[in-house]
């Protein structure tokens, strides 16, 4: 059949490319699908927000930049892909976080988290995450300082501890507010499930308004553009599993609905487990993923040290990603 | 078989090369190890009084001098006048007038790594563990050794409340650990984050060496005043 | 022996056959004790003793020890000199002791160590050894500084104790802890090899 024989065959690790939908148009709309959780951010948390996005983007986009030619590769920054990852480092540090470290932390996420391991498409482990985990491993106390949102003024004043000087330790001003997993943890207070989906509360200038992740998770999803086993895997194990401790004993353990919108949970679900380069291949595989990445989200919360583990899941899972891709992979029939 | 006998031989002979290297090298070795700890013994053993003679000026605010204690037969603390080894010392403190300033008490106990060997003040005046020193300690360089160093952690010795219970014969409340940033109250001991187990060991080792020693020193603190006829 | 082949073992353990940038030997105390520069020094002094006398004594005795029993004769003239080091050590300084306390007894299974006996000192001559040890712990001396600098530089904000920057130094905690020590060793790992090619290359 010389036909059949005509047709290249194409061979390519993930992302896959088909029907013209390049990296960049999908990098492209994800962008779109994060702007309003940003806008929002801004919204909630005012010029310091805003600032500390910026600078997490644009310090990813230079070191991308600057490690592509330095590598003498084409410049990959008009893929929008370290937008993302700038945008999302961004997402998931206080308001108030000193610039400086904002920048460290996207060269961190740029350098260590993708370049060391050969670029887009390569990384083993979500770039961003890298670079807060590198983050909250060297200034646990800026990382832990959050000013509440909806203060008056917020848009025309911006804290001074943005302006630290670089290797300086910022000086806290004004006040500073607990985030509500933290509030559990510490001090054993719930926050209710509706000020959580709204984003009415403190955190990372990101993590707070649940519904507005949702609707850019869904706006991927209905363009095809995420897996959305992912999301709903990681959200349906969290529910089923913190819903199970909270029938076993409702005074310990928070209700699966605060479990949900609290933290960086929906916009890791949303945007961050979904990285295809960090993710399996195969559906089931993205169910296991998820499911593994639930547990282990309501295993640190609950039991662990730290006050949110969705970080450590994701970056968990990433690593386990591969692994799941080796142990599903179907056997060719007469091999053993 | 023609070659049997010449590998026998040959085994034979290089076996007995090999215990005498062996032998050999382990007498060598077993001498320079010798040499050196006999050489280097005296100055060991001085240098670590000296640390310890410190150590007792350390934990003991205002100490001029001191004396070592020891319990005799009766159960009784007397003053050590000849040098003697095997037997628990406390030592002494006092000030230029003479007066008391607290007594200091080794302790040890399972660190992270290794034993630790701690030195602590206890004042009878105030019920209080007014310095504490770390004599011995492989803890990890720059996490568990903080216990040494940590400001914050070095705060909790300056005035920890070790009072005893009514009968005199326990505390009224035991010296525990506790996380870094919870101490509620005069008696517990504020944690290090990053050395965690390092802190707690010593908060654990403080809480049973007090339990045995301070009802005892406070029975007896008329044991440690001086003479006083050689008073002015 | 020519002065020039002498001078080349040198180089070659301080540089071209570096323990650590290039071998990547003995990890346990490059990782560990390079927190500071202080105790990366004092620790890179005592393996290097370490490995100068016993490269001494082996390369004297290496026709005298069978080849069967050769790793348990090397051990055991590794172990004494580890020994003497400690009393050593305890005798200079108590303080220094203390700090190091751990690390001391275990440079007996650093393989670095073990490795030069059984690859260089046990085949050659006695003032070849000295240069190759010589050689290999200034090496490592060089490597466990070259950690410990940066690593107490950015985990504390200062180098031998000494303050580099103004009191408010934000101090990168994750430096001082083992992930620290990983992520500093990655990183000069990175810049030696990118030397080494931008060498071979010209």
């Amino acid at each position: 059949m010389p036909n059949a024989l005509s047709k290249t065959l194409r061979i390519s690790t993930s992302p896959h490319v088909v029907r013209g939908l390049g990296t960049e148009v999908i990098m492209r709309n994800v962008v779109y699908a994060m702007i309003p959780v940003a806008a929002f951010a801004v919204y909630a948390f005012g010029l310091n927000a805003l600032v500390v996005l910026a600078i997490s983007v644009l310090s990813c986009v230079i070191t991308e930049h600057y490690l592509c030619r330095w590598s003498n590769k084409e410049s990959t920054v008009s893929d929008w892909s370290a937008v993302i990852t700038g945008l999302l480092l961004g997402l998931t540090l206080p308001p108030s976080f000193p610039l400086w470290m904002a920048f460290a932390g996207g060269v961190i996420a740029i350098a260590l988290g993708k370049f060391t391991f050969g670029g887009l498409g390569y990384n083993v482990f979500n770039p961003a995450l890298v670079g807060r985990a590198v983050l909250q491993a060297a200034f646990p106390v800026a990382m832990t300082t959050w000013s509440p949102a909806f203060i008056e003024g917020r848009f025309s004043h911006v804290s001074s501890s943005l302006f630290t000087l670089p290797f300086m330790s910022p000086t806290v001003d004004g006040i500073t507010g607990a985030t509500p997993l933290a509030a559990l943890k510490f001090e054993q207070v719930s926050t209710g499930t509706t000020d959580l989906a709204l984003g009415l509360i403190s955190g990372s200038t990101g993590e707070t308004c649940g519904v507005l992740i949702i609707l850019g998770g869904l706006y991927l999803i209905i363009r095809k553009m995420m897996n959305w086993r992912i999301p709903v895997a990681i959200l349906g194990t969290v529910y089923i599993l913190s819903g199970l401790f909270h029938l076993i004993n409702p005074v310990v353990y928070p209700t699966p609905m605060f479990m949900l919108f609290s933290g960086g949970l929906m916009l890791g679900a949303m945007f961050m487990a979904t990285d295809m380069v960090g993710s399996p291949i195969t559906n089931l595989g993205v169910l296991i993923y998820g499911v593994v990445i639930g547990v282990l989200v309501v295993v640190i919360r609950l039991w662990g040290g730290l006050p949110e583990g969705v970080m450590f899941a994701i970056l968990i899972g990433n690593a386990l990603s591969n692994h799941i891709d080796h142990l599903i992979r179907p056997k060719a029939y007469g091999t053993a | 078989m023609t070659e049997s006998p010449a590998i026998s031989t040959n085994a034979s002979t290089s076996s007995t090369k090999m215990l005498v290297a062996m032998v050999g090298i382990g007498i060598l070795c077993a001498l320079l190890i010798v040499v050196t700890f006999q050489g280097t013994l005296p100055r060991i053993e001085r240098l670590r009084a000296e640390a310890l003679a410190q150590a007792v000026f350390k934990v003991l605010p205002g100490t001029s001098q001191t004396r070592t204690f020891f319990i005799d037969n009766s159960g009784q603390f007397t003053e050590m006048v000849a040098e003697e080894t095997a037997v628990t010392k406390v030592y002494a403190g006092y000030d230029q007038q003479g007066q008391l300033t607290g007594v200091a008490v080794e302790a040890s106990g399972q660190g992270y790594a290794d034993i630790l060997r701690i030195l602590y003040g206890y004042q009878p005046q105030s019920q209080s563990i007014v310095g504490f020193h770390v004599l011995e300690s492989k803890e990890t360089p720059g996490l568990g050794d903080k216990i040494e160093k940590d400001a914050n952690f070095l705060a909790n010795f300056e005035q920890l409340d070790v009072s005893l219970a009514e009968d005199l014969k326990q505390l009224q409340n035991q010296v525990v650990p506790v996380k870094q940033g919870e101490k509620q109250h005069p008696w517990e001991v504020d944690g290090i984050t990053g050395a965690t187990i390092s802190s707690r060991a010593i908060g654990d080792i403080l809480g049973a060496s007090t339990m045995e020693w301070v009802p005892l020193i406070y029975q007896q603190r008329g044991n440690f005043e001086l003479n006083r006829d050689s008073q002015p | 022996m020519s002065a020039t082949t002498s001078t080349d073992e040198f180089i070659k353990g301080l540089w071209r056959e570096n323990p650590v940038f290039v071998q990547v030997l003995g990890m346990c105390p490059v990782l560990a004790v390079s927190n500071t520069a202080e105790n990366a020094l004092a620790m890179g002094l005592a393996t290097a003793f370490v490995l100068i006398m016993s490269n001494l004594l082996v390369s004297a005795l290496r026709s005298f020890i069978p080849k069967q029993v050769r790793i348990a004769c090397y051990i055991l003239i590794i172990a004494t000199f580890v020994t003497i080091t400690d009393y050593a050590i305890q005798a200079i300084s108590v303080e220094l002791h203390k700090s190091l306390g751990a690390f001391i007894s275990l440079i007996v299974v650093n393989c670095l160590i073990l490795s030069r006996a059984e690859a260089f000192a046990s085949k050659n001559t006695l003032g070849k050894s000295l240069m190759d040890a010589l050689g290999m712990g200034a090496g490592f001396l060089f490597a466990l500084f070259c950690l410990g600098a940066v690593r107490e530089i950015l985990g504390n904000g200062t180098l031998f104790g000494l303050a580099l920057f103004p009191d408010n130094f934000e101090s990168w905690i994750v430096m001082i802890l083992p992930a620290g020590g990983f992520f500093t060793l990655a990183a000069w790992l990175l810049i030696f090899n990118a030397i080494n090619e931008r060498r071979g290359t010209s």
